[in-house]
């Protein structure tokens, strides 16, 4: 099995065979579900505003009103869950854009040209690939400005070389293929073979790479936070949540179980469709081989 | 050592000293990129009250009036003589600070990968030896758990649990070196063990058992079972030796990743590991300390990586091959 019979494109196929697989349709199932009921939250339409304190409801346990009970601010636990539910999806969506991007530039443009470009593409994977990647995305969080936005780039800036890993050996064989050679015979520009002839043929290696890299980044948003270095308060993540839990989990429990087991389950659902994603477009990983 | 020159080996260390060189520089202007100069990251808005002079010299302290390649080169220089740069809040230097901290992080990374090699390898075997059937849907959930649960919840819940139901809290004393007190070591390492294997378990499982599948499907298996060899022999003989290649390649790999990515577990478990400096280092803006932890971290990580490559060249004649 050659690296070029993976990189087929992706096709309506795709998502009709990944509802039907049981990983696929549950792990699907569970986000529309956990990404629906965070933007009900984030616009008001259920819940509480996660913010607001009310301190004579402080540390209520599960109840009808506040259904995951509330933290020592009267906070709702339910609202502030979702709430960090939903920025943790867009800075892990961010993140991994932002991974997605520049690593595949990296791997198609060295792999194409091969030459200078590839040797700085690879020196610049090497370099990045140096560090553990908790470690470098920590550093990175610490000497930036710190938001949403530069959590999400310290992430990303992290993921980059996986990227550019996975794309370059597939394009270094596309290059040499008989229809980007015949492409190149036309006398078509090399700029016009790379997007249109070798590119659309790393989609599917990028897709799996994307849906993989998502559950990761969720977790190191997560570690971010529970550090003291993601979004600044008083916006709800669920590691800070997880983080100010322990000092009440004697006290209040739901306090750590609520936001400890929706991040559980949302990255399981990452998870699950990452490797569903996988088994699908990846002939290598068919399962009992 | 022909055997070494041969494969490549000297092409791989080359690259990886480039690779070091490339990290100095990232590291050195990465720390550059914090808003504002040292001098006010350290004293915060006491930095307002200084005098002209007074900035002038601290300037000079630092070494920020020279400029950005004179710093790099100095420091470069130091690093070299071992001069990694001094703690202002630990009182010591960083050299000193690293090499206690080092072992710390060391002792749990190698317990670490022990233990998850322990649990990992046997349940991927057994998880391939039925592919789906119940063994095997178990090896894979165990797997997606350490996947998906963050390191830092199960830390937080295993050290309340045990510490409320148990009063087991070896961590919230002092740390003590294994040397100083071997039982008060072996129980302050045992939770932040368990932790950190679980998370890294759920990859070895799934190395293990793809390599079987794939091993078993081969044709010298099927010669080896038509000749009659006894399945003890063929699981242990023919399919799990075959199997530690990418096993052990996997597992390099996140030896390195402990090195740094313990960070969260140290911070828990109250462990001064090289994680945990490099936290402190952050969160008191002490940056020549963060600097200096970081780049030791990540030469470990390249030497590991490189030494983990060169090992099994030597073990596997087809990568040399290559």
């Amino acid at each position: 099995m050659t690296k070029l019979e993976i990189a087929k494109t992706v096709n309506r196929s795709v998502i009709q065979r990944l509802l039907r697989s049981w990983g696929g349709g549950l792990s699907l199932l569970v986000l529309v579900t956990l990404l629906g009921l965070a933007l009900l939250v984030n616009f008001g339409i259920i819940g509480f505003d996660p913010i607001a304190q009310t301190p004579q409801d402080r540390l209520q346990s599960p109840n009808l009103t506040y259904l995951f009970g509330t933290d020592q601010f009267g906070r709702d636990i339910f609202s502030r869950v979702l709430s960090g539910v939903g920025s943790s999806a867009l800075i892990a969506a961010v993140a991994v854009i932002i991974a997605a991007v520049f690593g595949t530039l990296i791997g198609l443009v060295g792999g194409f040209y091969r030459g200078v470009a590839d040797v700085v593409g690879t020196g610049v994977t090497n370099i990045l690939f140096a560090f553990p990647p908790l470690l470098l995305a920590l550093t990175l969080a610490s000497v930036l400005d710190r938001n949403w936005f530069t959590v999400a780039l310290a992430i990303g800036v992290v993921y980059i070389p996986i990227f550019a890993r996975v794309t370059r050996g597939p394009v270094l064989s596309l290059r040499e293929i008989e229809f980007v050679r015949a492409a190149r015979s036309t006398g078509m520009n090399s700029i016009g073979i790379m997007f249109r002839h070798v590119l659309p043929n790393i989609y599917s290696i990028a897709i799996i790479q994307i849906a993989l890299s998502l559950s990761w980044a969720v977790l190191t948003e997560a570690a971010l936070s529970f550090l003291g270095l993601g979004s600044p308060p008083p916006a709800a993540s669920l590691g800070s949540m997880i983080y100010e839990a322990r000092t009440l989990v004697l006290i209040a429990p739901w306090t750590l179980w609520a936001p400890g087991a929706v991040i559980v389950i949302f990255v399981v659902a990452l998870n699950l469709l990452g490797d569903s994603l996988r088994n699908i477009l990846d002939p290598r990983s068919k399962e009992g081989q | 050592m022909r055997r070494i020159l041969q494969s490549g080996a000297l092409r791989k260390t080359t690259g990886a000293f480039a690779t070091l060189v490339g990290v100095a520089v990232f590291v050195f202007f990465m720390l550059r990129a914090i808003p504002g100069d040292a001098i006010s990251a350290s004293l915060g808005t006491e930095a307002a009250g200084l005098t002209q002079a007074q900035r002038q010299a601290l300037e000079e302290y630092y070494g920020l009036d020279q400029s950005l390649p004179e710093q790099f080169f100095s420091w470069l220089g130091n690093l070299f003589q071992g001069n990694l740069g001094f703690s202002v809040r630990a009182q010591e230097t960083v050299l000193d600070l690293t090499i206690s901290a080092l072992p710390v992080t060391f002792q749990l990374a190698v317990f670490a990968i022990l233990l998850a090699l322990g649990i990992g390898v046997p349940i991927g075997m057994l998880a391939a030896s039925r592919v789906g059937k119940p063994r095997d849907i178990f090896g894979q959930a165990l797997s997606l758990l350490g996947l998906s649960v963050p390191a830092f919840l199960l830390a937080t819940t295993l050290l309340t649990y045990f510490a409320v139901n148990f009063g087991f809290n070896p961590n919230g004393l002092g740390y003590k070196t294994f040397f100083e007190d071997p039982s008060v070591n072996l129980q302050q390492m045992l939770l932040p063990t368990v932790v950190l294997a679980f998370g890294i378990s759920a990859p070895i499982i799934r190395t293990a058992r793809a390599a079987v599948l794939e091993i078993r499907s081969q044709d010298f298996i099927r010669t080896a079972k038509a000749k009659g060899v006894p399945t003890r022999t063929l699981q242990f003989k023919h399919i799990l030796r075959n199997a530690l290649i990418p096993i052990v390649t996997m597992t390099g790999l996140q030896f390195g990743y402990l090195l740094g990515g313990a960070v969260v577990i140290e911070q828990i478990f109250s462990l001064p590991g090289v994680g945990r400096q490099v936290l402190m280092g952050i969160q008191q803006k002490e940056y020549a300390l963060v600097q200096s932890t970081v780049l030791v971290i990540a030469a470990a990580f390249v030497i590991i990586n490189l030494l983990t490559d060169l090992l099994y060249r030597a073990i596997d004649p087809r990568v040399r091959a290559e």
